[in-house]
C-alpha cells in the first residue's frame, strides 16, 4: 500500500484579537445606543459654562415659571421656560448634569476602591479574613441602606461632599461581593500558584496577576453602582436631604417642581427625563461592556 | 438541614445585634445629641440638663445596652416629638408600609416570573424582547419621579385613582405598581436566565426523552430548580422595598414607616430613627433568613445530607 | 445501496433512510448527519461507531426528535414499525417516547434531576404513558431496579440523585428506560463516563436486559472494543456519513473502507500485534462539514486516495444483503491490512 504524501489541512486565519472586539464593540446596539447618549451627556456637562445661556443661580422673580418651547408662550431667551424664582431651565439642566455625573463618578470611585479592596482580600486569603470580611458584608447588607442614608444625612446636614461620602461609605458591597467571587475563580487558576512558588510578594501577585484579570467585572460592577448612585443622590435631593438649594441637582429640581406638577408639569418632566437617560445610558453601557468582553456569561 | 438551620440562624442573630449597635450610634454622627435637641436658643444649663435627663452623659455602652435591653422588650422609648412611647406610634404606623411593601413584592413577583419563563421559552422573540426592553426602562427610572407621573397621569388628566392618602385600597394601587416596578427587572432577568440554564440541562433533556408532556417538564422539573435563586433575590428585594419605602410613601402621603422615619430624622426625634431604622433591619435580617431556609429546603442536596 | 428489508416485514423495528441533520451555524450550514440510512430488528443490536463529533449522537437524538432547536431533520423514510415518524406531531412522538421507544444518554451525573427523588422520577414515566396507580408504579420501579442489580431497591426510591455514585445513577437510568417495556432502546455512549470497571458490568447489564425483554438497541459508541463484544451489526459513520456497515463479522473480518481499517488497526491485538511494533493511526483531523462539500470526506487522510475521490461523493457500495462501504475502489485494491 502506497503511502502518499497527505496535503497538510488548510489554516484558517481568523481576525485578531482586537480586530475581533472591535468589531463586537460595535456590533452591539445597546453599548453604541448607551455609550453615545452617555458620551452627549458628559460633553454636555463639561460645556455647561458655554452653552448654558444664563447663570443657573440667576433668579427674576418678573420671570417665574415661563413656558419651555414647546408651548406657544415660550420666551426664545428660555428655550425651556424657568423654575419657580425664574431661574433658566435649560442652564440648570446643564449644570445639573456635572452635578449627577460628579457625584457617579465620585461613589463608584470610593466605594469602588473599599468594596474592591475587601473584595480582593477576602477572595485571595480566605479563611478567617474571608469570614470577617463576609460578615462586614452581611452586616451592610442588613442595614436598610437608603434609611441609614437619610438617617446620616439628616443628622450631618446635606450638602454635596456629604452626599458622595456617605453614598462612598455605603454603596460598596456590591464590589466586595463580585470581585471576592472574581477573584476567588483567579485564584483557582494555576498561574497565581506558579507565581507563589516562583516567590513574589503577595502584594505584587494582587497587583499584578488577580487584579488585570478581575478588571472586567469591576468595569460591570462601577458602572451599575454609579447608576445607583445618581439615583440615590436624587432620591435624596427630593427627599430635602441631599444637595441644598440653590445648587443644581436633577432631584432637586423634580422636588422644587413637584408643586407646581398638575399645572406646570414639564417642571419636573425635564429633570426625570433626562435623569432618566442618564441612569438608561449607564446601564446599556455597562450590560454592554458585560456581553462584549465575556459573551459567555450572556443570558 | 439541622445544621444548616443552626448556623444561619446563628450568624441571623450576630448581624442583628451588630447593626443594632450600628444604628444606636447613628445618634452620635450629628454631635452632642443633647445640643441638637436643645436647638439655637439653648443654655449650657439647659444643655446640662437635656443631658442628664436623656441619660447622655453616662458613657456610651451603657446607653447602648439600657436601650437594647428596653428594646428587647419593645420598649424604644418616648418620641421626642410625639410625647408618646415610640412603639405606639410605630405600631400604628407599621401596617401601611407592611401593605405596601408587601402588595409591591406580590406585584413584581406575578408579572415577572411568568414574564421570565415565558422569555426564556422563546428567546429572542417578541416577548423577550419587549420583557427586556421593560426590564431596562425599570431600573433607570427613578421612582419618585414614576410615582409623580403616575400621579398625574392617573390622578389628574385620568382622575381613576386618588393621589394621596390610605383610606381604601385604591389609594394603595399607585404606590404598589411604582414600589413593585423596581424589583421587577431583577426578578425577571434572574428568572429568564436560571430558567434558560435549566432548560439546557441534560435532566431536562432526560425528561423529553421520557415523553413527558411540554406543561410537565416546564412547571415540574425546570420550575423547580429555577426558582431557587429567585426566592432569595424575592427576599431581598422585599427588604428593599421596606428601605424604599421612604421615598414612596413621601410622594404618596402614606403614612408608613418611611414617612415616619423622614419627619423623625427632619425633627431630630432620635429615639423614633433609631427605633425605625433597627425594626426594618430585624425585618430584613428575619427575611434572608427565611429565604436562606427555605432555599435550603428547596434544595435536597442541603436538606439531605 | 444494500437491498434492505421492506417495511412490510414485522421483524424491522426501525427503518431509517436518507437521514440528514442540518445545523445553522455561524460559519454556514452544518450537515451533521448525511444521507444515513439503516435498519434495526427486534432483539438486535446496531452500533453506531466513530470518532466525536461524527454525528452519530445526532443521528440518534433526529430518530426520537429530541434535536435542540437549531438543527433541522429531513429523511427519505422514518418508520418505527409501520409508524411513519416524520408525520406525526409533537404530541403523538411524546407518546412513543420513553413507552415504546427509549434513550439512555452518556452523563449519568447530570441526567436526572436534583430536586426529585429516584422513585418520583421512574414513576413519572409508567404513570403518564400507562396510568396505573402509584403503587402500582412502585412496585414497578423496585422490580427494575433489582433487575438492574441495585440492592436495597425499597430505600433507594427515597433517595436523590446526589445520593448515589455515577455507576449507580446510570443504572437507574437504564430502569427508567425500561419502565414500559419499549421496543426499541438507544443507548448513547452509557458507559464512556464510568470507570473502566463498571463499564464491563454495565454493557454485560445491557446485554441480559434486551435479550430478556426482547428489545431492539442502537449502542453508540467510538469504542470498537466495546462493539466486538456487544453488537451484532455495526455501521461505521465518518463526518456524518456511513462509509461502512454490516455485521460485527463481517466488518472485523474483511473491512473494506479506509477508515476503518485504519479504526481497526490501531487496536493492538494480543497475539497478532508484534512487539515493537508500531500502532496504527490515521493522519490528519476529521473535517467539519460546512457549506458545499465536494468528493469524499475522507480523501485527505486516505492512503489510497486518487483522482476521482475529490468529484463526487461516492455512493454505498453493496457486497451482501446487509454489508455496503462508501469508496469508488473495488474490494479486491482494498484488502485489509490486518487480516
Amino acid at each position: 500500500m502506497e503511502l502518499r504524501q497527505i496535503p497538510a489541512a488548510e489554516e484558517i486565519l481568523g481576525p485578531s484579537p482586537g480586530q475581533l472586539l472591535r468589531r463586537r464593540i460595535f456590533g452591539h446596539k445597546g453599548l453604541m445606543i448607551g455609550g453615545v447618549i452617555l458620551g452627549i451627556i458628559i460633553l454636555l456637562a463639561l460645556l455647561a459654562p458655554l452653552l448654558s445661556p444664563h447663570d443657573p443661580y440667576q433668579q427674576s422673580l418678573v420671570k417665574r415659571i415661563s413656558k419651555p418651547f414647546w408651548h406657544p408662550d415660550s420666551k426664545p431667551e428660555h428655550p425651556l421656560g424657568t423654575d419657580h424664582v425664574g431661574r433658566d431651565y435649560l442652564s440648570r439642566l446643564l449644570y445639573g448634569a456635572r452635578i449627577s455625573l460628579l457625584i457617579g463618578f465620585c461613589v463608584a470611585l470610593i466605594s469602588g476602591v473599599i468594596g474592591t479592596a475587601l473584595g480582593v482580600v477576602a477572595g485571595y486569603f480566605g479563611g478567617r479574613i474571608d469570614m470577617v470580611i463576609t460578615f462586614i458584608i452581611t452586616l451592610r447588607l442588613s442595614l436598610p441602606f437608603v434609611l441609614v442614608a437619610v438617617a446620616v444625612v439628616g443628622l450631618v446636614g446635606g450638602s454635596l461632599q456629604v452626599v458622595i461620602i456617605v453614598l462612598g461609605l455605603l454603596l460598596w458591597n456590591r464590589y466586595a461581593v463580585v470581585m471576592r467571587s472574581a477573584t476567588q475563580q483567579i485564584r483557582n487558576q494555576d498561574y497565581v500558584p506558579a507565581a507563589e512558588a516562583v516567590g513574589c510578594s503577595t502584594a505584587r501577585i494582587l497587583l499584578s496577576e488577580i487584579l488585570p484579570n478581575v478588571l472586567n467585572s469591576l468595569v460591570v460592577v462601577a458602572t451599575l453602582e454609579m447608576a445607583n448612585a445618581i439615583l440615590l443622590e436624587a432620591a435624596l435631593s427630593f427627599l430635602g436631604l441631599g444637595v441644598q438649594p440653590p445648587t443644581p441637582s436633577w432631584g432637586l429640581m423634580v422636588s422644587e417642581g413637584k408643586d407646581f406638577l398638575f399645572f406646570e408639569p414639564w417642571l419636573i418632566t425635564i429633570p426625570g427625563v433626562a435623569l432618566f437617560l442618564l441612569v438608561l445610558s449607564i446601564n446599556l453601557a455597562g450590560d454592554g461592556i458585560r456581553d462584549v468582553t465575556a459573551p459567555e456569561s450572556r443570558g | 438541614m439541622l445544621i444548616y438551620t443552626l448556623k444561619r440562624l446563628a450568624l441571623a442573630v450576630a448581624v442583628a445585634l451588630v447593626v443594632s449597635a450600628l444604628s444606636f450610634g447613628l445618634l452620635y454622627l450629628s454631635g452632642d445629641p443633647a445640643t441638637a435637641i436643645g436647638g439655637e436658643a439653648a443654655t449650657d444649663a439647659d444643655i446640662l440638663f437635656i443631658r442628664k435627663t436623656y441619660g447622655f452623659d453616662q458613657p456610651i455602652y451603657t446607653q447602648y445596652l439600657t436601650w437594647i435591653g428596653k428594646a428587647l422588650r419593645g420598649d424604644f422609648g418616648m418620641s421626642y416629638y410625639f410625647r408618646v412611647p415610640v412603639s405606639q406610634i410605630m405600631a400604628a404606623r407599621l401596617p401601611a408600609t407592611l401593605i405596601l411593601g408587601f402588595s409591591a413584592i406580590v406585584f413584581a413577583l406575578v408579572f415577572s416570573i411568568p414574564l421570565g419563563v415565558i422569555a426564556a421559552i422563546r428567546p429572542n422573540s417578541w416577548i423577550d424582547r419587549t420583557a427586556l426592553f421593560l426590564s431596562v426602562m425599570g431600573q433607570a427610572m427613578p421612582s419618585f419621579w414614576l410615582g409623580l407621573m403616575l400621579m398625574v397621569l392617573l390622578s389628574v388628566w385620568l382622575p381613576l385613582l386618588p393621589p394621596s392618602g390610605t383610606e381604601g385600597w385604591e389609594y394603595f394601587v399607585m404606590p404598589t405598581i411604582v414600589l413593585g416596578y423596581y424589583a421587577m427587572p431583577a426578578i425577571m432577568r434572574l428568572t429568564r436566565a436560571g430558567m434558560m440554564e435549566v432548560l439546557a440541562s441534560d435532566y431536562i433533556r432526560t425528561a423529553r426523552a421520557k415523553g413527558l408532556l411540554s406543561g410537565s417538564i416546564l412547571f415540574k422539573h425546570a420550575l423547580r430548580n429555577a426558582i431557587i435563586p429567585v426566592v432569595s433575590v424575592s427576599a431581598v428585594q422585599f427588604g428593599f422595598m421596606l428601605g424604599g419605602s421612604i421615598v414612596i410613601e413621601t410622594v404618596f402621603a402614606i403614612q408608613g414607616m418611611g414617612y415616619l422615619a423622614w419627619e423623625s430624622i427632619k425633627r431630630s426625634d432620635f429615639p423614633t430613627v433609631q427605633a425605625v431604622i433597627l425594626v426594618f433591619a430585624v425585618i430584613y435580617i428575619v427575611l434572608t433568613l427565611a429565604a436562606d431556609l427555605i432555599n435550603g429546603w428547596l434544595d435536597p442536596r442541603i436538606r439531605v445530607t | 445501496m444494500a437491498k434492505r428489508q421492506s417495511k412490510d416485514n414485522p421483524d424491522v423495528v426501525l427503518e431509517v433512510e436518507g437521514l440528514n441533520v442540518d445545523i445553522s451555524v455561524a460559519a454556514g450550514e452544518l450537515h451533521a448527519v448525511r444521507d444515513v440510512s439503516f435498519i434495526v430488528r427486534q432483539g438486535e443490536t446496531l452500533c453506531l461507531v466513530g470518532e466525536s463529533g461524527c454525528g452519530k449522537s445526532m443521528t440518534a437524538l433526529a430518530v426520537m426528535d429530541l434535536l435542540p432547536r437549531a438543527a433541522r431533520r429531513s429523511a427519505k423514510a422514518l418508520n418505527f414499525f409501520s409508524m411513519d415518524l416524520l408525520k406525526l406531531g409533537e404530541r403523538e412522538m411524546a407518546d412513543i417516547r420513553g413507552d415504546r421507544m427509549a434513550m439512555i444518554f452518556q452523563e449519568p451525573m447530570t441526567s436526572l434531576n436534583p430536586a426529585y427523588t429516584i422513585g418520583n422520577q421512574l414513576k413519572e414515566v409508567i404513570i403518564r404513558h400507562r396510568g396505573v396507580s402509584h403503587l402500582e408504579a412502585r412496585q414497578r420501579a423496585m422490580f427494575l431496579l433489582e433487575k438492574v442489580g441495585i440492592t436495597a431497591a425499597e430505600s433507594r426510591l427515597s433517595q436523590y440523585p446526589h445520593q448515589l455514585s455515577g455507576g449507580l445513577r446510570q443504572r437507574v437510568m437504564i430502569a427508567m428506560a425500561l419502565m414500559c417495556e419499549p421496543e426499541l432502546i438507544i443507548a448513547d455512549e452509557p458507559t464512556t463516563a464510568l470507570d473502566v470497571t463498571i463499564q464491563a458490568q454495565i454493557l454485560h447489564l445491557l446485554k441480559d436486559l434486551q435479550r430478556e425483554f426482547h428489545m431492539a438497541m442502537i449502542l453508540i459508541t467510538h469504542d470498537l472494543g466495546i462493539v466486538a463484544r456487544i453488537a451484532d451489526r455495526l455501521a461505521v459513520i465518518y463526518a456524518g456519513q456511513i462509509v461502512e456497515s454490516g455485521t460485527v463479522q463481517e466488518v472485523f473480518e474483511n473491512s473494506m473502507h479506509p477508515y476503518t481499517h485504519g479504526l481497526l488497526s490501531c487496536i493492538p491485538v494480543p497475539g497478532k500485534t508484534k512487539r515493537g511494533e508500531f500502532l496504527g493511526s490515521i493522519p490528519g483531523m476529521v473535517p467539519t462539514p460546512i457549506g458545499k462539500l465536494n468528493g469524499c470526506s475522507f480523501r485527505n487522510r486516505c492512503s489510497y486516495a486518487f483522482q476521482s475521490c475529490s468529484g463526487q461523493n461516492p455512493e454505498i457500495r453493496a457486497l451482501s444483503l446487509n454489508w455496503g462501504y462508501r469508496c469508488l475502489l473495488e474490494p479486491e485494491k482494498l484488502k485489509s491490512p490486518c487480516a
